[in-house]
């Protein structure tokens, strides 16, 4: 009796991976536990384990294979020649029983670049992941100033949790990429320390969630006390990592902070989408004074998008960017959901309703003119988020338009947000926490 | 890391570290903090000085002992307890008063108030709200020497009620992991607020709280400013030689409650009054120079300079005008 191996998913935001190197080959015996081949994720090689035994009768998927989907067939076991195991259709590691979970596709899909709205005059670009260009952002800046330091959990020797600052320790050497134990309070106020003595500290956290440790050293330390000591004392430091949904990781791991952070005066707030906004925004914030919130997007990171490759490439800070032009509708996001607005507007459009979607790029200090010039235009307005309603981004958006341009409403302005729910674990409810198109959808056709 | 730590018993005379001079100028320090304070204490009870305001009466020593340690380019940090740092960092006594009384011509042009002043030409770091939050904040600044190379040392104060803080022990671990030159020094005044040492930590002796990282310490008596500054001349080298962070308990003892708005309820009269009576640092200090052969005119005009410069202070403090409105909007972001 044949047994498929299939592709294990490794991390939580795995979709397909590529089998770098096969450790068994057709005709040898393999025993639980062998280490059959090995698998590089987007985050890291890992070693894929053989869960049954028998001999390995065919090697489906050959080495050096990229963008292998995840529950895809790699090698048959035949199981006749084993003695004692039972042949259970389990796949080996992490992997889901496969009739549970339907196969993702192959890879993610680049993100067609904004067709009619592209950045001004940086020339030329290249399709870049979001993880690249932050990479290039931070390397760049730290190329040029060597006050910038990078410090973090497995930021060095690991190459990064979700290998964003591959190969910087390397390039920059143990004092100015720096592994810090798990500590983030001790950490962040050491950073906060250092830039108040001058340094431009770039303190990456696992996830924003982790930051919870440190917030009071981020917002009672590092954006009060330029006002406290009358200008004195600044903090030119960025705190950067993944923030909000990533997948099936839990309540724990799964919270957006933007609101949290905006609400402070003397911090900045940005939430980059596409890999230009990454690699732009990141130098932007290193080269900025003032401590600079950066909050990333875990399923982002390999996401590829164009980017401009200029030595020069920076983007304001405080600046929207519209990426989808439209006259019926001004559709509100940041970060992850900029795509779920983008892909709500191309639904719309085949029924007729023109959508504006703006990136708002920036949270705090909020480009308040980006958004009455769209909304003067449209008169409804959409605000999308993936963080709770309540006090939420959508909240101050709303306000924001009721203050400036209430007159030229045709409509309340309405708020898709996360439920207002713990991130639940299981996929089915997960999905249900999280703004869909269709909700964004359903949310303008209300506006009409 | 074999750790040795050494003590020096309370009551037993030091070694001399000081000579005749120096302890004179250490007895001024600690003489203007004094009356400082006790001149902060009556603009607050006039009504001048408002919110929190923590005197460091009792304390000299500690302080004015450790700066003698430390040179230009020395980092100092600590807790909202700071006006006796800010002084002996040989910042303006004016300027330090007008922060009290929140006027224009204080050191942060009367926007952080009593617990919050810096000056990053006096190596003043602050004067910080947050139990605890300054020593990450000084393991930062010992970070930036190290990042820097060069062979500054950073002196981050903090009381015994925030040494129970979590954030202290990361800090303790990071600056010995790193090697980060930081001299911890706990002020450790027995009550935090109203809570005594003995109520609070389970920790007996608090100059072993470094220990598990496998820290240096010493326990010091903190009324005597001449043990202050033989520990701190031991500590400060242990961190110029790049030998990493070193800990010092400072044993000392506030005569005045925790804030202005404390009536100490929690210790007795004559607890006070002993400490006041039997290990004042400023007596003993005085007796020393008495011994050295400071004469009684010497003594006394130093008391009448002293009365002076803080009379000054208090007139500028209630003579410059209070931030313009305009300023509610400024230093908020750099460049806005």
């Amino acid at each position: 009796m044949a047994t498929d191996i299939l592709m294990p998913a490794l991390s939580p935001t795995m979709t397909s991976g590529k089998l770098s190197k096969w450790l068994k080959q057709p005709g040898d015996t393999v025993k639980s536990g062998d280490v059959l081949a090995e698998i590089e994720t987007d985050k890291a090689t890992m070693e894929v384990e053989a869960v049954d035994e028998g001999v390995l009768s065919k090697i489906v998927v050959p080495e050096g294979t990229e963008g292998v989907a995840v529950n895809a067939v790699i090698a048959v076991l035949n199981a006749d020649e084993a003695s004692t195991a039972p042949a259970a259709p389990a796949a080996p590691a992490a992997a889901a029983p496969v009739a549970a979970m339907p196969a993702a596709p192959a890879v993610a899909k680049p993100v067609a670049a904004p067709q009619n709205l592209s950045e001004p005059a940086w020339g030329e670009t290249k399709p870049t992941t979001v993880r690249e260009a932050l990479r290039e952002g931070m390397v760049l800046e730290m190329r040029a100033d060597a006050d910038v330091f990078l410090m973090g959990e497995e930021v060095a020797q690991y190459q990064g949790a979700y290998k964003i600052s591959q190969g910087m320790l390397d390039e920059f050497g143990p004092r100015r990429v720096i592994d810090t134990p798990i500590t983030e309070h001790g950490f962040t106020g050491m950073a906060v320390g250092a830039a108040m003595n001058g340094l431009k500290p770039i303190v990456e956290f696992m996830t924003f969630n982790f930051a919870m440790q440190a917030i009071d050293q981020i917002i009672n330390s590092a954006a009060k006390t330029l006002y406290m000591s009358g200008g004195q004392m600044g903090c030119p430091i960025v705190f950067r990592g993944p923030n909000g949904a990533a997948a099936r990781v839990g309540a724990q791991h799964s919270q957006c902070y933007a609101s949290w952070y905006a609400h402070c005066p003397g911090l900045k707030v940005v939430a980059p989408w596409s890999a230009a906004d990454a690699k732009g925004l990141m130098r932007a914030a290193i080269r900025d004074p003032n401590p600079v919130i950066f909050l990333e997007n875990e399923i982002l990171y390999g996401q590829t998008f164009d980017c401009p490759v200029s030595e020069d490439f920076i983007l304001p800070i405080g600046k929207a960017k519209i990426e989808r032009a439209g006259s019926d509708v001004t559709i509100i996001a940041f970060s992850i959901m900029v795509d779920v607005a983008m892909k709500a507007a191309e639904a719309l459009a085949e029924q007729g309703i023109s959508a504006e979607v703006i990136n708002l790029r920036t949270i705090r200090p909020l480009d308040i003119e980006t958004i009455i010039a769209s909304v003067k235009k449209t008169s409804r307005v959409v605000s999308v988020e993936e963080g709770w309603p309540f006090a939420g981004i959508g909240s101050e958006i709303c306000m924001t338009v009721v203050e400036h341009c209430f007159d030229w409403l045709d409509a309340p302005p309405v708020r898709v947000a996360g439920l207002d729910v713990p991130m639940p674990y299981a996929a089915n409810l997960e999905k249900l926490a999280l703004p869909q198109p269709s909700w964004v959808v359903d949310a303008v056709k209300k506006l009409f | 890391m074999a750790v040795t730590p050494e003590k020096t018993k309370r009551g037993k005379k030091p070694a001399v570290s000081m000579d005749r001079d120096e302890l004179f100028a250490a007895y001024a320090s600690m003489l203007l903090i004094r009356r400082f304070e006790e001149k902060a204490g009556q603009l607050y009870g006039m009504g001048l000085i408002a919110g929190f305001c923590h005197l460091y009466i009792g304390q000299e020593a500690v302080v004015v002992g450790m700066q003698h340690c430390i040179g230009q380019g020395d980092e100092v940090i600590t807790s909202y307890r700071d006006h006796g740092h800010m002084l002996a960092c040989g910042m303006d006594p004016n300027g330090v008063m007008a922060e009290l009384t929140g006027r224009s011509g204080g050191y942060s042009r009367g926007k952080g108030g009593s617990m919050h002043m810096f000056s990053k030409e006096k190596g003043f770091f602050g004067g910080h709200g947050i139990v605890g939050a300054q020593v990450s904040l000084g393991a930062g600044l010992g970070f930036s020497n190290w990042y820097r190379e060069n062979d500054r040392v950073s002196l981050t104060y903090f009381g015994e009620g925030a040494s129970n803080q979590g954030q202290v022990y990361e800090s303790f671990n990071l600056a010995n992991l790193m090697k980060l030159p930081v001299v911890f020094i706990i002020e450790n005044n027995r009550y935090a607020m109203g809570t005594s040492v003995e109520r609070a930590s389970a920790s007996r002796d608090l100059s072993l709280n470094g220990v598990p990282w496998g820290m240096p310490s010493l326990a010091v008596d903190g009324m005597d400013v001449l043990a202050v500054k033989a520990a701190g001349e031991q500590a400060v080298a242990h961190c110029r030689a790049g030998k990493g962070p070193f800990l010092l308990e400072m044993k000392t003892y506030r005569y005045r409650g925790h804030s202005m708005s404390d009536p100490a309820k929690y210790r007795t009269r004559e607890e006070v009054q002993r400490m006041r009576a039997e290990h004042d640092p400023l007596d003993s200090a005085k007796k020393h120079l008495e011994e050295l052969g400071i004469t009684e005119a010497e003594m006394k005009k130093l008391d009448d300079d002293i009365k002076l410069r803080v009379q000054e202070a208090a007139d500028f403090a209630q003579a410059s005008p209070e931030p313009d409105p305009s300023e509610l909007w400024t230093d908020i972001l750099v460049g806005v």
